[in-house]
């Protein structure tokens, strides 16, 4: 859901950069005091690994393709503003050096995928994770709703952005994104939930918003 | 499996991210992702082209302009990005915590 340059107008495209930028800001200073050691690395890595999957497009109905977006699965790790860094860093490069996602809409596409995908879908996380039983179990079913919620999110705010922009009316625009979105997220939920359950079961102490009982107790990323 | 060393984890991580990358991207589904299908659908996929940031990008698409072999310029932008992006991400990540106040 890479927006390119053209397909929302200047007013959409200023008000996400200011927003991003903002959100960008605050994300560094939070970052600033929450990141350990571990975190060093692990944050390149996870974008790394991000970057490479999100390559890896797959085939969903009606000769349309998905991929990877990742922000749920940086958040669960990092928490919701190492994700938006990971999502920025990642982003930005795809804009300037793949022309994957325009420069123009560099703001709206970090507004979609980082803020939405990575900040909020990781408050949704948590508020899923208090309802489901307190397990692994209960723990990988709240992130694989969330990674979902976080692919189908983002498009439809950047349906919303199409719409407000004049490129396409809301009532076309937003039942197309949201469900050709609704299948890519079935991608997004099974690549989040096996790598976040693979983290599990290697490095627990990794997996930032595992914080129960049975993950062991260091972990300055508790959610 | 358990109590793996934080840098074999990140070694092994940048190793599997690298060949998914090289090896295996080149192989991706080539159909037009969501927005894009629904930009052609919806009829407002021209509003996306002739733009001129295109030329400024060293490998738009993850291809290099006039290359012959497809596969392989695919699988080095994925070495390429892949690298740049663990580079970058690290860089950020250790100047953000040597500030530490």
């Amino acid at each position: 859901m890479h927006v390119p340059d053209g397909f929302v107008s200047g007013g959409v495209n200023a008000i996400t950069y200011i927003i991003s930028g903002g959100v960008s800001v605050f994300a560094v200073r939070e970052a600033n005091k929450k990141l350990g050691d571990k975190q060093v690395p692990l944050l390149g890595v996870v974008a790394a690994f991000i970057f490479a999957a999100q390559m890896l497009n797959f085939p969903v109905a009606g000769g349309t393709s998905g991929h990877f977006l990742g922000a749920l699965l940086a958040a669960s790790l990092l928490g919701p503003w190492i994700s938006c860094l990971i999502m920025t860093v990642v982003l930005t490069i795809q804009c300037l050096l793949f022309a994957d996602g325009g420069l123009t809409a560099l703001g709206t596409n970090i507004f979609n995928m980082g803020i939405i995908g990575g900040v909020l879908c990781y408050y949704l996380l948590v508020a899923l994770k208090s309802i489901f039983p307190k397990n692994k179990g209960g723990y990988l079913i709240s992130v694989a709703i969330s990674s979902w919620m976080s692919v189908v999110l983002g498009a439809s705010a950047c349906a919303v952005e199409l719409a407000i922009s004049g490129t396409s009316p809301l009532s076309i625009v937003l039942p197309a994104m949201a469900s050709v979105h609704v299948l890519i997220g079935i991608g997004e939920a099974t690549i989040t939930t096996a790598v976040v359950g693979l983290v599990l079961n290697t490095r627990p102490d990794l997996v930032g918003t595992y914080s129960y009982p049975d993950a062991r107790t260091f972990n300055r990323m508790e959610a | 499996m358990k109590n793996v060393n934080i840098k074999a984890f990140v070694i092994v991580g940048l190793l599997v991210s690298l060949l998914i990358a090289i090896f295996v991207s080149p192989f991706a589904s080539s159909y037009p992702d969501g927005l894009e299908k629904v930009a052609e659908i919806k009829g407002f996929l021209e509003k996306g082209e002739e733009w001129v940031l295109w030329k400024l990008s060293l490998m738009p698409d993850y291809s290099i302009p006039g290359s012959k072999n497809e596969k392989i310029v695919t699988g080095l932008s994925g070495f390429v990005g892949t690298l740049l992006v663990f580079g970058v991400g690290y860089g950020v990540a250790r100047l953000i915590r040597s500030k530490r106040s």
